[in-house]
């Protein structure tokens, strides 16, 4: 034996398996573990999917009552055939595991306050927000609800669970999913929580805008003032065309909620004149486009004489999507749609008797109340003349390593305290803030679709929805018998006007909430003489509508428009024509924006550059189109005029504060010239017009414009750059630049990052007649040829016809591809 | 042929062999070759020199097979992904190569540690 070289040898070897071994750091990011994620029979290699892969299988599981037959058709959409409901609940969590194992566990993890265990410290921030807001506290309420009190639901998401484990249970190492290995850390055993957490998420999703607006809207009113900010921030919306037709006859409210007599002085502040305060970033918050359309059109309006349903849920564009495709067949129903991979049970879709689609409501179910401590340690607040006690709610964030965070909650007559001594954000400034929502209460969301999964009839869809409480949504409705229905449900606040817009005083009861609009006054119309209903997120009701909804910008105008002015004039429908409208990109908001900026110009006094725009821009076709230059040109135009009009008055504050909404200058331009704000309080001496401002906003786009041009990006597709982004956001695994039109206040409502995240078409023939696809893919590995499949069409505003078929016939179906045969042991 | 000239394939043969059958088991680390190679090269004495090169061969030849075999099968849809993370340029050649790399010092140092004990 040559002992040195031996030990040099050894420890050379030893060395480099070490650092192969371990996750290295370069520069704010970590490498996977390189040996082990290039080893080709353990790393990222074996999660390589063959192109020509079969999915056929057979699958022994002792947990089921009977025998299950999966058949995968051409787009690896998977239809489900079991003699036992629970037994589909099972496969259906199966298939979900095996197809988007990663993404579940990860948007699980997020929505409970997890990152840091497999990020590291960089992402405590996001984790302590998540679980002072109260979201692992609301799953724990609803799992408690229904362990007690709902045996069927429970039966539901336990097997839905057991499905999840019995794929993890035979996971080999050697086929994590990829991103297990690239983060290095691996999956755990699904429970029933990790369910409802997820439906937090989707609460949070849809209605946490307001836990960032609330304190937006308090520290602009506080620098404003109250007057200045009920100008700019009107809750007047004068082209309003509500879900509601305007002119329905409401009920009378059984519920009239009071505002506190001192609510304008202590609360609104009226009279109290702004005073600029110190903050600098703004946190993350829900996307502000969170929106969809639905609408349904009369058997009286279609070419066929039965209904059609139409449903695209704006969302974050993501990748894997948020959404899994599958059809689900048991003796008690026949369903298909999307579903949400970790949630048992197809979430928008239809079956063979009923179709549904849901938008969000965008009510305010989420409130601040100031507290004030008796002193640091928060055992006690005053309340209703007293000091009242506390209790502790301990949350122990595990970090990456690092050592545990411990999150100390007070938990109050409202809810958990956000923010406090221990944690604060650049809106919060200081403040004791509990914050109370609907999100917190015990809720069978999951119930209302396993209902709607089995509806036959206009009953069964108001009896499923009224389950319903958080987030709001716009349940839209139509039937093979003929009906069509829309209602907004939810756990809905009985609110006095601007109650909660603000952060409210909670040192006594008299700003707590006064009850919750039973569901029977909430807005709701069946079979209207104009033959569609349709909902875009405007305001469900006109003024007269006895309950106060929120602030006008949670509800966005111009989509409602659109949809009901189309559909309107439309006759003989098809669903060829349901296709187009959904992917229609007429901007309906330039249409009155366009003449409106034209009023104020005056060509003669534009230099020879801004000349040419303008010309450009008045030349448009008001398409936003993917090749339109026109849509970039009129939208670059606008928010410089807009920023030349707010930004004075905006930009002397050193707090975030959100830009007044399009409307309000809208509104403004068409009706008046002599607009006060208009005047740039900069220059001392001079007061500026809206005309004025105008033409110096027209001057700055000039500049913009010409850079654009130069970067060639005047384009609208590659100057809106879509893209569908991998939950992680790593470029590589996600896919830029989509060649697709649309944008905010448009029909296809696809931004940068957002848009229609599932488009749907039902028609409800003898024979159901479906089209829907969603851009992404049916699995969740970027190994897969499947991962990304359907982005490119859906980018072209195509449509797959979606098989729902019995099983005989499905079986013989030409586009029927593999089998997955699930056997009870 | 002498004994000892087929002593070189036969020990190639048999690191990528045995680096094969152990990598079967996913629950045993990555890097057990290593010991495999280091055990061929304790029975199958040559000069140290040797021994690292044919475990080195042996061990970047099956790598890099399989995953030829695998990134041909895919359509290179994973390996250009991952080779704009690491960051490869997005050339999945690159990719295999480093694969290959890997696969060839880590099995070498295996033999040629092994090679030391029995000399």
């Amino acid at each position: 034996m040559r002992l040195l070289p031996l030990i040099a040898s050894a420890v050379v070897t030893v060395a480099l398996i070490s650092v192969l071994d371990k996750q290295l750091t370069i520069g704010s990011s970590k490498t996977p573990k390189l040996g082990y994620f290039l080893s080709p029979q353990q790393g990222f290699w074996k999660n390589a999917e063959k192109v020509e892969s079969s999915f056929d299988a057979s699958i022994v599981a002792s947990e089921l009552k009977g025998n299950v037959d999966v058949y995968m058709d051409d787009r690896l959409v998977p239809h489900i055939y079991a003699d036992h409901d629970e037994d589909a609940y099972f496969v259906q969590g199966y298939l979900h595991a095996k197809f988007r194992l990663w993404q579940m566990d990860f948007q699980t993890r997020v929505a409970s306050g997890r990152l840091s265990e497999i990020a590291g410290a960089d992402k405590l921030s996001i984790d302590r927000f998540f679980r002072r807001l109260g979201m692992v506290y609301g799953a724990e309420q609803t799992e408690k609800y229904i362990d007690e009190n709902n045996p069927v639901m429970k039966a539901t998401v336990d097997a839905y669970t057991a499905g999840v484990n019995a794929y993890l249970k035979q996971l080999a190492p050697e086929d994590l999913p990829f991103e297990y290995k690239l983060m290095n850390y691996e999956p755990e055993a699904w429970t029933p929580k990790k369910t409802y957490l997820f439906l937090m998420f989707m609460s949070y999703d849809l209605t946490g805008r307001a836990a960032s607006a609330d304190l937006q809207l308090t520290n602009t009113r506080d620098y404003l003032g109250y007057d200045l900010f009920d100008k700019l921030y009107t809750n007047q919306q004068d082209s309003l065309d509500p879900i509601i037709p305007k002119g329905t006859n409401f009920a009378k409210a059984s519920i009239v909620p009071i505002k506190p007599i001192n609510a304008d002085s202590n609360y609104l502040r009226k009279g109290i004149l702004g005073v600029a305060n110190n903050s600098t970033a703004t946190p993350e918050a829900p996307d502000k486009n969170n929106g969809s359309n639905n609408w349904a059109v009369g058997g009286s309006k279609t070419k066929s004489g039965r209904p059609i349903l139409c449903s695209d849920p704006h969302l974050g564009l993501n990748l894997p999507s948020l959404w899994y495709e599958v059809q689900i067949t048991t003796p008690t129903h026949s369903t298909y749609g999307a579903s949400f991979p970790g949630s048992p049970a197809v979430i928008i879709g239809f079956n063979d008797s009923v179709a549904w689609g849901v938008t969000n409501a965008g009510r305010d179910v989420l409130d601040y109340y100031e507290l004030k401590f008796k002193d640091s340690t928060q055992k006690e607040y005053w309340f209703n003349g007293q000091w009242q006690a506390t209790t502790n709610r301990t949350e122990i964030i595990k970090v990456k390593d690092s050592a545990d965070v411990i999150e100390n909650i007070a938990m109050t007559h409202w809810g958990p305290t956000m923010f406090d001594g221990h944690y604060q954000n650049p809106q919060s400034m200081g403040r004791n803030l509990a914050v109370k929502w609907t999100g917190h209460n015990a809720s069978t969301g999951v119930e209302t679709f396993y209902k709607l999964n089995r509806a036959k009839n206009f009953d069964d869809y108001i009896a499923a929805i009224s389950l319903w409480k958080c987030p709001g949504q716009n349940f839209a409705f139509a039937s093979k018998t003929g009906d069509i229905a829309i209602k907004q449900q939810g756990s809905f606040v009985a609110r006095w006007e601007r109650q909660g817009d603000f952060i409210m005083p909670g040192q006594d009861s008299s700003y707590d909430w006064q009850g919750i609009i039973p569901n029977e006054e909430n807005p709701f119309i069946k079979n209207p003489e104009r033959g569609f209903i349709s909902s875009a997120n405007q305001k469900s009701v006109e003024p007269l509508y006895p309950y106060y909804l929120g602030t006008a910008a949670s509800f966005p105008l111009y989509r409602g428009i659109s949809v009901n002015k189309r559909l309107q004039g439309m006759n003989q429908i098809t669903p060829e024509d349901m296709m187009h409208l959904q992917t229609d990109n007429y901007n309906v908001f330039a249409l009155t924006a366009r003449p409106a900026l034209n009023k104020f110009i005056d060509p003669t006094k534009l230099s020879v550059d801004a000349q040419r725009w303008v010309k450009q821009m008045n030349d448009w076709d008001l398409y936003n189109n993917e090749h339109s230059t026109g849509i970039t040109i009129f939208k670059t135009i606008w928010d410089s005029v807009e920023n030349a009009v707010w930004g004075d008055e905006l930009a002397g504050a050193s707090v975030p504060l959100t830009k007044p909404e399009d409307f309000v200058l809208l509104d403004q331009m068409c009706k008046d010239t002599n607009f006060s704000i208009a005047d740039d309080i900069r220059t001392k001496n001079k007061v500026e017009t809206l005309r004025e401002e105008v033409m110096i906003g027209i001057e700055n786009a000039t500049q913009k414009l010409l850079s654009l041009e130069k970067e060639n990006k005047l384009e609208w597709a590659s100057f809106k750059a879509t893209r569908v982004t991998h939950l992680t956001k790593i470029p590589a695994l996600s896919r830029l630049n989509l060649p697709i039109g649309g944008g905010v206040n448009i029909l296809n409502a696809t931004t940068d990052v957002h848009g229609p995240s599932w488009r749907m078409v039902v028609h409800l023939t003898d024979e159901i007649e479906a089209y829907g696809l969603y851009p992404g893919g049916q699995s969740g590995n970027p190994g897969s040829p499947y991962y990304d499949s359907f982005v490119d069409y859906w980018a072209a505003g195509k449509y797959y016809r979606l098989l729902f078929l019995p099983k005989d016939k499905l079986v013989n179906h030409e586009r029927t591809k593999w089998h997955i045969q699930f056997k009870t042991a | 042929m002498k004994m000892n000239q087929l002593k070189i394939p036969i020990s190639i043969l048999l690191s990528a062999i045995l680096t094969f059958a152990i990598g079967i088991y996913a629950a045993l680390p990555w890097w057990s070759f290593v010991i495999t190679n280091a055990i061929i090269s304790m029975v199958i004495v040559q000069k140290p020199w040797i021994s690292f090169l044919t475990g080195a061969i042996g061990v970047s030849l099956i790598w890099v097979g399989l995953a030829l075999g695998i990134d041909s099968a895919n359509n290179h849809i994973l390996s250009t992904k991952v080779a704009q993370i690491l960051p490869l340029g997005g050339s999945y050649i690159k990719l295999i190569m480093v694969t290959g790399i890997i696969g060839f010092l880590l099995g070498g140092l295996g033999s040629l540690t092994g090679s030391f004990v029995r000399k």
